[in-house]
């Protein structure tokens, strides 16, 4: 049961709205938004099914991600492009002979597999996403009826955490391999922007983790549907963009020493 | 958004819960609320004007008088002089060019001009406000570091900016100068995160691109550039602490030998710092001008009570400006070894960016073109913006030929320009605001809002303009002379032989002209103390000031939208836009202006035959 059954009234009298199919009964969402979020005229009505409610917050929380990963795109754009600089830099010896330096580092094999947990756990966070959203379990929070959602959410989002985790480990391994073989952060040019390039990334995926685990401790604590949304859905996209810019990286890392 | 946005923001984020309140002086202090966040950054802002102004005179008073002992402190050494010159630009253009007009002014006014009670991210921006506070401490506390602060100017060009033993402060000092920059870029691309989404997401009905004021678009192209180039600096800040403790050679070329040490190893190249940092730089002086072109055009068609000439074309080059903005940053590395065809590119377009410049210089001209302006503080400040916009715009394209760049780039001719075009053209748009949008300022929920005053604040303007002028016109001259940037003594500097140097020669002829602009800059400083006066007193028993006292068109000088409401807050309609801003009337008496909320009346069309002479 839901614990208020009678809603508060916390809200203005507004006017029923006929062609809004508001009969005056029921808490429909309300259409009359004060603060633009669609803009003139958005009506829930003629947005495509699935996408109706009151998804205010959620739009912005997802657009204020997207600049974020925007501003984050522009930081590795400026480290690929000091990649290819000092790759083609080079100096005059003492004999005036042109030497370039850059000795391509060996892609240890394991950063393959890497890859691949890496794109199946884009795979699994996508699944809890749009399990979000799914109507009928909407309704069914909507009604009390427990919460479903989180129970099929949950699963998928645990799954992504582990292979996360295990991406990670993956990449610490793969380090150790190079480390073995006596490349290290200073040892030469290309090593520096190996190391620079996957650690910067495994930095973002500790804060992806760190996302998704919230978006996990939300699931069991929000009672709030809006909120556990927002928390999963912003994870996700993040982590999507992670997967990406891998993709990208990695392309990078083996294909353009 | 609920229709109950009158409860206090601080409030309106997350559920409504019944928590227990904090203690009211810590929840005034980390508030959530976008009002007490702008005043706060402008607080911060004005400390760090104080503070910044405070160095400039010293760097006066160094180049002139070089045997004066600084109290508490004894003479200055050429690495304090290196110090007063790399905080003073710091702090100006972060802490105060950045954060007073993009974060102040931004968080004060911007929602209410696009009809939204609340920011996107109130938490976030409270975040961003905290993290620039401990950033502009970090920069402060780099003083007290073991062989002080950063000598490497504000730009901190390597290879001896990545080489800690290359000189004092270049140690502790460095660090701390990069943490704090990195700081205050991670919390600049947070504000404006916050600032889009809410330009983006927040608008009141009604409310379309074309119909935001010019100071919106300023805001959000700039925070557009902040989201571009931020980041590009936290990559060049964090490439150049590796290079620094971890060994790389990411910026440091194979046989650099700095004080002794010999870097061997990878091919580095400073040169790619300098692409880095430019790349964000340049953005950067837009970043601190955009939000002021923008308020001029506002201000100079509030005053004269006109529209604003040419209004979508404003909208364009605002964006132009900002895209331009972007791709020439390649003009400060004329010197620095870049390749010829490079430098002609950039020299293109930097001059290419003259056109948008000029076709606003064009546009504001035209609005106050024979209108007989209401000459009020606000609008004296904007016609200062103009005036010092034009003049210190006027040496951009000489300085933009890499010729005559070579041998103007390491002169004070820079200085002079970049000081008239940005810091002063800065400061003059900040004063506008200030000035213009008080009463909102010093609003609260238990008395209307004060205006500063008036004669003050003319004799504060003319003080002002005067000082500016006297202090850095004469230094293109001076620059021209041969007279050299960054360094701290001009003569006594012995020669071969006992003699004078014949740099000390040369720069003999230029002492009378210095000595004359260090006292322009004691009068300038001393202007500033009528604005704190006029400040100080304004807050206890300034007059109360009406609730739309410049006859403003735009959003936040609606009723409802200033803290204190003269209706109760129940009554609040929902506010809608109906029209562009600056819909003035000057030929008729009863209306004279119609703001961008009032409803249509049946008298609009009669006006808009009136003021739509022209086809837009």
């Amino acid at each position: 049961m839901p614990a208020i059954i009678t809603p508060n009234k916390t809200e203005q009298e507004r006017k029923r709205r006929v062609e809004d199919h508001d009969n005056g009964a029921g808490r429909r969402p309300p259409t009359d938004k004060r603060t633009g979020g669609g803009g003139d005229n958005d009506n829930w009505n003629e947005r495509p099914h699935g996408r109706r409610g009151p998804y205010e917050r959620l739009h912005r929380y997802r657009m204020g991600i997207f600049f974020a990963l925007a501003s984050d795109l522009m930081f590795f754009v400026a480290i690929v492009s000091t990649f290819f600089v000092n790759q083609s830099t080079g100096h005059f010896d003492a004999y005036n002979h042109y030497v370039n330096e850059w000795l391509p580092t060996t892609i240890p094999p394991i950063l393959w597999l890497n890859t691949v947990v890496l794109l199946l756990s884009s795979g699994t966070i996508e699944f809890a996403r749009r399990n979000m959203f799914r109507e009928t379990d909407v309704m069914d929070e909507w009604l009390g009826l427990g919460k479903p959602i989180t129970r099929r959410a949950l699963p998928w989002l645990s799954a992504t955490i582990g292979l996360g985790v295990l991406f990670l480990t993956g990449q610490w391994i793969a380090w150790r391999q190079l480390a073995r073989q006596h490349v290290f952060f200073k040892t030469n040019q290309s090593s520096h922007f190996f190391y620079l390039i996957t650690g910067v990334h495994a930095i973002h995926l500790f804060l992806g983790i760190a996302a998704l685990l919230a978006a996990f401790t939300g699931l069991y604590v929000s009672r709030q549907l809006e909120n556990r949304q927002i928390l999963v859905d912003g994870a996700a996209w993040y982590w999507h963009a992670m997967g990406l810019l891998w993709l990208f990286l990695f392309t990078l890392l083996v294909f353009f020493q | 958004m609920t229709p109950h946005s009158n409860v206090p923001p601080t409030r309106s984020h997350g559920p409504r819960k019944l928590t227990p309140k904090p203690h009211p002086i810590l929840s005034r202090i980390f508030s959530t609320d976008h009002r007490t966040i702008g005043i706060q950054y402008l607080i911060l802002a004005l400390v760090s004007v104080i503070i910044g102004t405070t160095l400039s005179l010293l760097m006066r008073i160094h180049l002139v008088w070089p045997d004066w002992p600084l109290p508490l402190h004894g003479l200055i050494l050429p690495e304090d002089y290196l110090a007063l010159v790399t905080i003073h630009g710091t702090v100006m253009l972060f802490f105060v060019l950045t954060t007073a007009p993009q974060a102040g002014f931004g968080n004060l006014i911007l929602p209410a001009q696009i009809g939204a009670r609340t920011m996107a991210f109130p938490g976030l921006n409270a975040a961003s406000f905290w993290l620039t506070a401990i950033a502009l401490i970090t920069l402060l506390c780099s003083t007290f570091a073991p062989g002080g602060a950063a000598i490497s100017g504000w730009t901190a060009y390597p290879p001896l900016s990545a080489v800690p033993s290359a000189g004092p402060g270049q140690a502790l000092g460095m660090d701390l100068w990069l943490a704090s920059i990195a700081l205050f870029a991670i919390a600049s691309t947070a504000s404006s995160i916050n600032t889009l989404t809410t330009i983006l997401r927040n608008r009141c009905p009604g409310m379309t691109w074309e119909r935001l004021p010019l100071t919106v678009w300023g805001w959000f192209t700039a925070a557009l550039l902040s989201i571009i180039a931020f980041s590009v600096l936290l990559a060049a800040i964090l490439l150049l602490f590796c290079d620094r403790h971890a060994g790389t050679s990411f910026f440091l070329p194979n046989g650099d030998l700095v004080n002794g040490v010999l870097h061997q190893g990878g091919n580095g190249s400073p040169l790619l710092w300098l692409h880095l940092f430019w790349f964000f730089g340049h953005p950067e002086v837009y970043i601190a001008i955009l939000p002021g072109m923008g308020l001029t055009s506002m201000l100079l068609a509030n005053f004269s009570h006109r529209r604003v000439f040419a209004y979508r074309t404003m909208i364009v080059t605002t964006l132009l400006i900002g895209l331009l903005g972007i791709l020439l940053w390649g003009h400060h590395m004329f010197v620095a070894g870049l390749n010829p065809f490079a430098s002609s590119a950039f020299s293109i377009s930097t001059m290419a960016i003259a056109l948008p410049a000029a076709a606003k210089v064009l546009s504001w001209l035209a609005t106050t073109w024979r209108s007989r302006p209401s000459y009020k503080t606000p609008m004296l400040f904007a016609l200062g913006f103009v005036s010092l916009f034009i003049t210190g715009g006027l040496t951009g394209p000489i300085l933009a030929q890499p010729i005559l760049d070579e041998y103007l780039h390491n002169t004070f001719f820079v200085v002079a320009h970049f000081h008239l075009i940005m810091a002063m053209a800065g400061i003059f748009g900040l004063y506008a605001a200030t000035y213009y949008w008080f009463p909102l300022l010093t609003a609260t929920r238990s008395h209307p809002g004060r205006l500063l005053s008036e004669p003050l604040g003319h004799l504060h303007f003319w003080c002002t303009l005067i000082g500016a002028y006297a202090v850095f016109l004469p230094m293109h001259l001076t620059g021209l002379a041969g007279e050299p940037r960054h360094y701290a003594q001009l003569t006594g500097i012995p020669g071969p032989g006992g003699s004078l140097s014949p740099a000390g020669a040369l720069l003999s002829h230029t002492l009378p002209l210095n000595r004359f602009i260090t006292y322009a800059a004691f009068f300038l400083a001393a202007g500033q103390l009528l604005f704190l006066i006029n400040l100080a007193r304004t807050l206890y028993k300034g007059n109360f000031a009406s609730s739309n006292p410049w006859q403003a068109t735009t959003l936040e000088w609606h009723p409802t939208m200033n803290p204190f409401t003269p209706s109760s807050a129940s009554d609040t309609s929902e506010i809608s836009v109906h029209r562009m801003p600056c819909h003035y009337q000057s030929n008729k008496v009863e209306i004279s202006f119609l703001p961008q909320w009032a409803p249509v009346s049946f008298a609009q069309g009669e006006i808009a035959n009136a003021t739509d002479s022209k086809p837009e």
